[in-house]
């Protein structure tokens, strides 16, 4: 039914691949880990991503579990406390809620509270963002109510080869890490390097692009939208960072290219007010004052629920109010 | 009422036989039986024909209902016009028994509007796409209508699926505990995506309600009569103070869950074939065939209202106007908001800056 080869390095392949490869390294790797959620086992999960894992692992160890996702994130917690390493997964953005009071209030705290005597290393996938006609609930960005979250650790991938080393970073993580996964992306390919050996810490930020003129922050789909804004751009050099990371956020790397560049766009789906840009420009204000020429430009959702998606590509950042965002930092 | 556990209660078995039932109260007459029969074409057809226009591309998603016509027809012909219903997105023949029109339903497949209709008109809530998100507020509005000492009561339809959410349990626990009017039907079309219903439940889900501190009836889901004569009476204990119902339609979902799904890649087509001969929809022709006065005359009839309603759908379709895109803001609050009137303007001008460059 399908391939189970190895991908050598270098290898083609989509992002929705690039995570099924890790995945089956991970669970080949260590039979402590397991995959569970709705639709992940016999479907093999809505986007494929755990496409042949339950005929090659077994449904105890790639499992279809009741509709609940407060069940299935609460249940990983127990698993975990017993010392499995669980890699739930959430089958929309939209459907994490049921699942908040778990991820929130007792994931993110059990270290603390039992002073380190609890080992956490549970990964809790999400697809996340629009942009694909999706229904309600099928197109949000809530990965600040996460980042705002102490004690988790929030990630974004953004291509293939993010994708593969970053979900098997993730499994190997002993924090209960939160991992969004851009669904306007999943069949985007691109190469897949399967020796992590070479690929950057999964809380680093990447320079994806070079440039001298502003600085463009992105994760997850915004990445791609930043990407195309400079090469759209002929009069400026814009350098683009995939911040892969929220939390941590790596200063360092976001702080060292704005103090060259003097501009900074902080790019994302969510809402605007109160979202993870808030933080970023923050930070970058605060440790880039003096070479900024005008405040960070937030470029994301707007006050309002995701749109039905005859009006997404109104709501969602694109290369325009990206540019016009850059036009702002002069 | 009996029939938690093991056969579901029914009235019309798979061929179309008629057997009274000592637990039913089976007293339809010829109108009425034409009038659940009609129902069931006409949401079929409906089925069918936005099927299509999906797989067309005129929508962006359908969740067809074809196999649970008699669940939902059944169920929804026993509200009462005051009644209120909380279904899921699955559940177009009960917008249709609530009147809403076809291209009302359509907006929110078409992407054009979250919900297409006023739920206050209707007495239709929106459909709930978050699985379970609205089996609280059923009860909850069930206890408002009683504190405000009507007899109106609400129904809230639910997925087997649904069933293992926290929310839903909650629910119950609310309902039982205040005895609020409220009926849960649940259809049990045996899939929640590719999960089967025992991924679910150990036992019948019907069995549950008992442990809740209600009665839960099992209902062949296919049979339009029982499903009408469970919930109608189902309904009547919630207005008479007597507290919530679990009924478990037992049904069958006959096509893909969402347009975009395939289900040969988790069931058999043996499995289809075997529900395809409890079709509701033939199940009560057969009958109708066997005992109306005039039964050519009244199928030639349905079938001209299925082609009206597929050319209407059609039509409505195509010609839903796309939202304008300060739609986005609208609503969001009842009352002003700086934020939402700051960021409607800007972009309001952002759009007429790409209007004035040539
Ligand atoms: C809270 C939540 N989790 C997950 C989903 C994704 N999802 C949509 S439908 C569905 C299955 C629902 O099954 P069931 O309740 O049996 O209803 P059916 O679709 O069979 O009518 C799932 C998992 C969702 N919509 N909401």
């Amino acid at each position: 039914m399908t391939t189970t080869t190895e991908p050598s390095t270098g290898t083609t392949m989509s992002l929705s691949r690039a995570l099924n490869t890790g995945l089956r390294a991970a669970l080949a790797d260590d039979p402590a880990v397991l995959v569970m959620g709705e639709d992940v086992g016999t479907l093999g999960g809505v986007f494929r991503v755990t496409d042949g894992l339950a005929a090659e692992f077994g449904s105890d160890r790639v499992m279809d579990t009741p509709l609940g996702e407060a069940g299935i994130v609460g249940t990983a917690v127990g698993m975990a406390l017993r010392g499995l390493r669980p890699v739930c997964e959430i089958q929309f953005d939209g459907f994490v809620f049921p699942a908040f009071n778990q991820i929130t209030t007792q994931l993110a705290h059990l270290s603390s509270r039992t002073r380190g005597a609890a080992h956490l290393p549970l990964v809790i996938r999400i697809p996340f963002g629009g942009g694909i006609g999706a229904a309600e609930h099928h197109g949000e960005s809530p990965e600040a109510y996460f980042t705002h979250t102490p004690g988790l650790r929030v990630v974004a991938c953004s291509t293939p080869a993010d994708a593969h080393t970053m979900i098997r970073q993730a499994v190997a993580c002993p924090d209960p890490v939160v991992f969004f996964e851009p669904k306007q992306l999943y069949w985007e390919r691109g190469p897949v390097d399967t020796d992590l050996g070479s690929a950057p810490a999964m809380d680093r930020a990447v320079v994806v692009r070079e440039g001298s003129d502003a600085t463009l922050l992105a994760y997850g789909p915004t990445v791609r939208t930043c990407l195309d804004a400079a090469e759209a751009d002929e009069e400026r050099s814009l350098e683009v960072i995939d911040l892969r990371s929220l939390n941590p956020l790596d200063t360092a790397t976001v702080a060292a290219s704005v103090a060259r560049t003097g501009g900074c766009v902080v790019v994302h789906e969510a809402p605007v007010f109160g979202g993870y840009g808030a933080e970023v420009a923050a930070r970058v204000t605060e440790h880039c004052f003096d070479a900024l020429r005008t405040p960070v430009r937030r470029v994301g959702g707007f006050c309002a629920p995701y749109p039905p998606s005859r009006l997404e590509h109104h709501y969602l950042p694109d290369l325009d109010r990206v540019l016009d965002a850059v036009d702002r930092t002069w | 009422m009996s029939g938690a556990e093991g056969q579901p209660l029914r009235l019309l078995d798979a061929e179309g036989v008629y057997r009274d039932h000592p637990d039913l109260r089976a007293d339809f007459d010829e109108a009425q039986i034409r009038g659940l029969y009609r129902d069931m074409a006409m949401v079929r057809r409906l089925d069918t024909e936005c099927l299509a226009l999906a797989r067309q591309g005129e929508l962006a998603v359908w969740t067809p209902l074809s196999g649970q016509e008699a669940a939902q027809v059944g169920s929804a012909r026993s509200l009462l016009p005051g009644d209120m219903a909380f279904p899921t997105y699955r559940d177009h023949g009960v917008a249709w028994c609530r009147g809403v029109p076809p291209a009302a339903l359509l907006a929110h497949f078409r992407g054009v509007a979250h919900s297409g209709w006023d739920p206050r008109e209707y007495r239709l809530h929106p459909y709930s796409v978050v699985v379970g998100g609205h089996a609280l507020h059923a009860v909850g509005y069930a206890m408002g209508a009683a504190a405000q000492g009507t007899a109106d009561a609400a129904i809230a339809y639910l997925g087997d699926g649904a069933m293992s959410q926290g929310e839903v349990n909650e629910a119950f626990v609310w309902a039982a505990a205040r005895r609020a009017p409220v009926v849960f039907v649940c259809q049990n079309n045996q899939w929640a995506i590719s999960e089967p219903v025992e991924r679910q439940s150990a036992v019948p889900l019907a069995e549950r309600a008992r442990g809740f501190g209600f009665p839960g009836v099992r209902v062949d889901g296919n049979d339009v009569l029982a499903c009408r004569a469970v919930v109608r009476d189902a309904l009547a204990r919630a207005r008479s103070g007597h507290g919530p119902t679990l009924v478990e339609a037992v049904t069958y979902r006959m096509g893909p869950h969402t347009s975009s799904d395939d289900p040969r890649r988790y069931r058999t087509a043996e499995e289809e074939r075997v529900w395809l001969r409890r079709d509701p929809l033939a199940r009560l022709r057969t009958h109708l065939s066997r005992t109306d006065t005039d039964p050519e005359k009244f199928l030639a009839s349905v079938d001209e209202d299925c082609d009206a309603l597929a050319r209407e759908l059609r039509h409505a379709c195509r010609t839903l106007p796309d939202p304008r895109p300060g739609e986005i803001w609208e609503h969001v609050y009842a009352q002003t908001h700086p934020l939402v009137a700051e960021e409607r303007g800007w972009y309001a001008d952002y759009l007429d800056s790409f209007e004035e460059t040539p």
